[in-house]
């Protein structure tokens, strides 16, 4: 029985009539292998062909044919185990999992029931609230990985009184990845699947694609008092988008307090999210839950891995975000926290990266995590269609550093490349922004504004502090363009 | 064990069978002859035997990931009751 001793953070309670209740949320992925042909079958996976062209008679469940195991699959599933370090077993079997539905043409689905190819693993998520503050990092248990076929598809809107049964998805090879019950809020079980999704297509074993249906979540909701007794769990079968998955276990978590506190209880049930009306309904109840009759697939063979055919992808696996992380902090002397937010996504990584050669890796950090983040955030873009690219976001920091321009300056100038205006050598140009750096202007201005506040200026030398007030004017008369540092020198040597 | 004229029923519901009511006893006598004599093997002493998942002593042989079958879609459509446009038609599954 699995028990689940963390409690969620008290912003994640859920406030009821009768007190607080938390979340418990585990999740089943389900994660299409990015392989040419299906799991037992030669026939192709590619999406989007004519009905019926990308079945075999393998996958059609014609009597007679015999699965054979696509090496390729296996592979898939042992580097993902390893990108969720988790047990790789090397004996593992193929079982029958039975039941009667259209397009199922074997009449059964077969699966990894009693011996999954993956046994348990962990991974670490960072999740993101609505108003995109990161939380604390939550280590999220894995239970297993399996390997199974995909069924058919089923179209209800081409008859009125009759079901189409497209066959080309029959036999596709999934990895069902089961979490443990270790999220407590839909912002955890978001960042769970994103995290997913970033070392499946970091590994290049799943496209990620939730939009075709590539990656989709299967999400088991149940609620209970703040660290108290787990309640019955409801399980919302293929929400395919994170937002789904935020607004499906809201739904579901609220639609159980309301029951469990008008004295009600609990049916152990499937239901369904509706992206329409946003609410999850029965599919099916317990009286006809499925009673799957799992037994081994005579027709196959268990897999016996040998641990060099393991030890060889292990071998070849790229950087997984966690160990890129622990290299981050070496390299470019990051905190923990930065490293994490630059380090978790390939894409975001390798921006860094390019950002970060050959400059100041501190200031690349903060640049990217301050005002290019929040650009992007602002403006609902993501890194794929950011309007500024690394090398353009480099020559402006390059600008700061060799003095051309100063921080604040940079600001501006930022802006108005995102804005689409030029690079920042051309925006710097254009506006006359470059830094005043000419002892001779600095010092004009200085006295200046030291004739126009004779009484501060007298003050100066018993109040030190009162040199930030004429920096500031000296700053505000040059337009920003002013070097601070020259004009703090000036003004030391004139005023103390 | 034993099956009982209710499992009948259920497990003949599972598999989309239609059984007869008056089915039922005969069909739970016949299955709990075949457990019998199945369980018969209960009788043997299997004590630090593994258990067998083959009657072959062989690997499980595996493919290369080549596209090397499908495109016959004449063939898979050819026993079907109905098909129309590349699909296969059956009885509406959802209401």
């Amino acid at each position: 029985m699995f028990i689940a001793p963390r409690v969620a953070d008290a912003k994640d309670w859920i406030k009821g009539e009768t007190g607080d209740w938390e979340i418990i949320l585990g999740l089943e992925v389900h994660a299409q292998v990015a392989s040419k042909s299906k799991l037992f079958s030669g026939a192709a996976t590619e999406y989007g062909a004519a009905p019926n062209t990308q079945v075999s008679l393998v996958d059609a469940g014609m009597p007679g044919m015999l699965p054979v195991v696509n090496e390729f699959c296996l592979e898939q599933a042992v580097k993902t185990g390893l990108g969720l370090n988790a047990q790789i077993n090397l004996f593992s079997r193929f079982d029958r999992k039975n039941y009667f539905y259209v397009d199922l043409p074997q009449g059964y689905q077969i699966s990894q029931f009693e011996f999954p190819i993956v046994g348990e693993g962990e991974i670490e998520i960072t999740p993101i609230d609505a108003n995109g503050k990161t939380g604390d990092p939550v280590i999220v248990g894995i239970e297993r990985l399996h390997l199974e076929q995909d069924a058919g598809k089923s179209v209800h809107d081409l008859s009125p009184t009759e079901t189409y049964v497209d066959l080309n998805r029959s036999g596709v090879c999934l990895m069902e990845i089961v979490s443990k019950p270790d999220m407590r809020s839909p912002d955890e079980a978001s960042a769970y699947v994103e995290r997913l999704r970033t070392i499946v297509r970091a590994l290049g074993t799943c496209d990620g694609d939730m939009e075709k249906g590539n990656l989709r979540a299967d999400v088991n909701v149940s609620v209970r008092r703040p660290g108290g007794e787990l309640g019955t769990r409801c399980e919302i079968k293929n929400v395919n988008s994170m937002r789904f998955i935020r607004q499906a276990i809201n739904y579901e978590a609220r639609r159980q307090i309301d029951i469990l506190e008008a004295g009600g209880e609990i049916d152990q049930e499937t239901r369904l999210f509706d992206s329409d009306k946003g609410e999850t309904r029965t599919m099916r109840s317990k009286e006809d839950a499925h009673d799957y009759r799992y037994f081994p697939d005579p027709d196959l063979l268990p897999i016996k891995l040998e641990q060099s055919f393991v030890d060889g992808i292990k071998a070849n696996m790229p950087e997984m975000p966690g160990a890129r992380k622990a290299r981050f902090m070496a390299q470019y002397s990051l905190s923990e926290y930065d490293a994490r937010l630059l380090s978790g996504d390939s894409e975001t990584a390798a921006f860094y990266e390019t950002l970060a050669t050959g400059r100041d890796a501190k200031i690349a950090a903060n640049w990217m995590l301050g005002d290019f983040f929040g650009a992007l955030n602002k403006s609902e873009k993501d890194l794929s269609s950011s309007p500024v690219s690394a090398d353009a976001l480099g020559g402006l920091i390059d600008r700061i550093s060799d003095d051309t321009i100063s921080g604040k300056i940079a600001k501006d100038v930022f802006e108005k490349m995102f804005d689409g205006q030029g690079t920042a050598d051309e925006i710097i140009d254009r506006d006359g922004l470059k830094q005043v750096t000419d002892m001779g202007a600095i010092e004009a201005m200085v006295d200046k504004v030291i004739v126009d506040n004779p009484d501060q200026a007298a003050k100066v030398k018993d109040n030190p502090k009162l040199i930030g007030f004429f920096v500031g004017q000296v700053m505000k008369a040059s337009g920003g363009k002013a070097n601070p540092g020259a004009v703090n020198q000036i003004l030391r040597k004139k005023l103390e | 064990m034993s099956v009982s004229a209710k499992d009948v029923k259920k497990i003949a519901r599972l598999s989309r069978l239609h059984v007869e009511d008056n089915q039922l006893e005969p069909l739970a006598g016949e299955l709990n002859g075949i457990l019998k004599w199945i369980e018969q093997l209960g009788e043997v002493d299997v004590e630090g035997v593994e258990p067998m998942t083959s009657a072959v002593d062989m690997d499980a042989p595996l493919r290369k990931d080549e596209i090397t079958d499908g495109g016959v879609r004449d063939k898979i459509l050819a026993n079907a009751p109905k098909s129309d446009d590349g699909f296969f038609v059956v009885p509406r599954s959802v209401e």
